[in-house]
């Protein structure tokens, strides 16, 4: 990065990703041991009454072509390694949304035995949205604050350390 | 908690698909052993959303457990919640208000129409037929809308108390839900139309996926999967439970057995649907809408059954005379719907499968739970802890 010009250039081909990038983020759902209840909101927030995407955003099947993970529902611990597996697979930047009260904290399911808590315990999120199960406006509004936050520096905050250490991330035999 | 009951050959090619899949809205692990395009054979893999809600349950006491148990499924909530009220009120000796009952059926009927939108939305999608999915979740957002006005949400609607209801009726949301069956029969007369006449539809669906009637009762699939084979399996006539005896319910079937008859099936149950809350707005008893239930409930056992929107749920209750259920067993329509798809799938098309799969409406969040069907060494029903150890050391290694 010595050459100015070079910085130039990267500074506007950064630029330029982000305006790309907020334009029209491409998401994928993961649903880690969700009661359903989450996951037809998200859906519902795709068809015409809401229509998400009008917001650019695009729900897609292969995470290699996503920006953002929405997760739904506490994380099992049978769906725990695909969680991570998934978000290893999406290419930087990513960015997570957790949708409902078992996404945030594992809600009614805690307590049970095969339930880890919410999603923060094993990826970190950038953005919470609360409800049981959130209304779709509510998922709209997370989803449209978390690219402002995006648009004003780059990255959103994270609320949450990224719990990821490499004995999580080992692979599974 | 493997399901080997079409073993994938060793030397077949296999492909895997989920738990996260396009195709799947939910997690579970498919593998198709195929010939070419044709599927020879298919295994499941289940348990992704295992919680551990039986188990949970005895942790909680009764009212708690309500809520616990509402959440099993997000889209058939009211049913769950339904069938343990049920049988908690029969242990202990109470019955709630017919006026409770009636707004129960009633809600159990907006869920019904609520679920059958969905599936038929979803199913068109996996037949690539995107246009029937937007539409049939747009009116969808009607009953979605006076669910929310009964209820106060619009999912998850904890309308049921043990001993009643929480929400009462009033003459405005009767006019409300009144007017939005009218334009919901207008729009379900549409997808009638659709489902039945739409060629490039029909040929994903005529003939494909056919059970016949023997297979389906060896199968023991319920609801409107095997009412789609001409089985003549309904828990609101064959058992009424709720306000069903004062609303009686006709029974739908088809005896074609093949996708196109569980697209008809769940069509014309809406329907049925939509008669049965005019008649239950028509003549809703007058009363209280709860009884006092006691904090501790009898000692006993007792089992619950109600048509949820899949089919038969199965509800096992046992009390030790203390405040919380000594055991709650569950049994849900997915389970004994998720063996049709297995059999079926042989022999035809890869790109079938998703439309089989979707045909039965699979519901994972329900039917993810410990099950031993057939134990070969011999353990009898009894696990202990190191059982069950030994089993998970010995499934993942």
């Amino acid at each position: 990065m010595n050459n100015p010009l070079e910085h130039t250039w990267q500074s506007v081909m950064d630029q330029l990703k982000t305006w790309a990038r907020i334009n029209s983020p491409w998401a994928i759902h993961f649903n880690s041991g969700s009661c359903n209840g989450c996951d037809i909101e998200i859906l519902a927030t795709l068809t015409p009454r809401y229509d998400m995407e009008r917001f650019g955003v695009k729900l897609q099947g292969s995470p290699r072509h996503a920006d953002i993970l929405i997760c739904t529902g506490p994380v099992t611990r049978q769906a725990r390694e695909r969680l991570i597996r998934i978000y290893e697979q999406m290419p930087e930047p990513k960015f997570v949304v957790a949708v409902g009260s078992c996404a945030l904290t594992g809600g009614a399911f805690q307590g049970c035995y095969n339930v880890m808590g919410g999603i923060d315990q094993v990826i970190p999120v950038d953005a919470y949205i609360p409800g049981c199960p959130p209304r779709p406006e509510a998922i709209i509004d997370g989803l449209v604050k978390l690219l402002g936050s995006l648009k004003a520096d780059g990255a959103p905050e994270r609320a949450s350390e990224p719990p990821l250490a490499a004995s999580v991330l080992e692979p599974s035999s | 908690m493997q399901v080997p009951i079409m073993p994938a050959k060793g030397e077949k090619f296999i492909i895997p698909i989920g738990p996260q899949h396009p195709a799947l809205k939910e997690p579970g692990h498919f593998e198709f052993s195929v010939d070419g395009e044709v599927v020879t054979g298919a295994s499941l893999r289940l348990g992704y959303v295992h919680r551990g809600i039986e188990k949970g349950t005895e942790g909680r006491n009764w009212v708690q457990t309500l809520y616990l148990l509402e959440r099993i499924c997000g889209i058939c909530s009211h049913v769950h919640a339904t069938a343990y009220c049920l049988g908690v009120e029969r242990l202990a000796g109470v019955e709630a208000p017919p006026r409770a009952q009636a707004i129960r059926s009633l809600v159990a009927e907006l869920e019904r129409i609520h679920s059958h939108l969905l599936w038929l939305g979803v199913a068109a999608h996996e037949a690539g037929f995107d246009m029937l999915f937007m539409h049939s979740w747009r009116d969808r957002e009607i009953v979605m809308n006076l669910l929310e006005g009964l209820t106060g949400n619009r999912v998850n609607y904890s309308a049921n108390v043990l001993g009643g209801v929480k929400c009462d009726i009033d003459a405005r949301q009767t006019d409300a839900i009144l007017a939005g069956l009218e334009h919901l029969e207008d729009r379900t007369r549409h997808y009638l139309t659709v489902v039945t006449s739409d060629v490039m539809f029909l040929r994903r669906t005529r003939g494909i996926g056919v059970m016949t009637k023997d297979v389906a009762e060896k199968l023991g699939v319920v609801g409107p999967t095997a009412r789609a084979s001409g089985v003549a399996r309904d828990v609101r006539l064959n058992a009424p439970y709720a306000a069903y005896d004062r609303y009686p319910v006709e029974l739908i079937t088809a005896t074609a057995g093949d996708l196109e008859a569980r697209f008809i099936v769940r069509v014309q149950e809406l329907f049925e649907t939509y008669r049965v809350i005019r008649a239950i707005l028509a003549d809703l008893p007058e009363g209280e809408l709860t009884v006092r239930m006691p904090r501790r409930i009898k000692e006993g056992e007792t089992i619950s059954r109600v048509e949820a929107p899949r089919g038969e749920l199965f509800y096992f209750i046992k009390s030790n005379g203390s405040d919380t259920a000594e055991r709650v067993k569950v049994r849900t329509p997915t389970l004994p719907n998720m063996a049709s798809v297995l059999t079926l799938a042989v022999g035809h098309q890869l790109a079938d499968m998703p439309m089989i799969l979707a045909g039965i409406d699979p519901c994972f969040s329900c039917n993810d739970r410990m099950i031993v069907v057939r134990d070969p060494a011999g353990r009898g029903a009894h696990w202990t802890w190191d059982d069950l150890r030994e089993y998970g050391i010995e499934y993942y290694r």
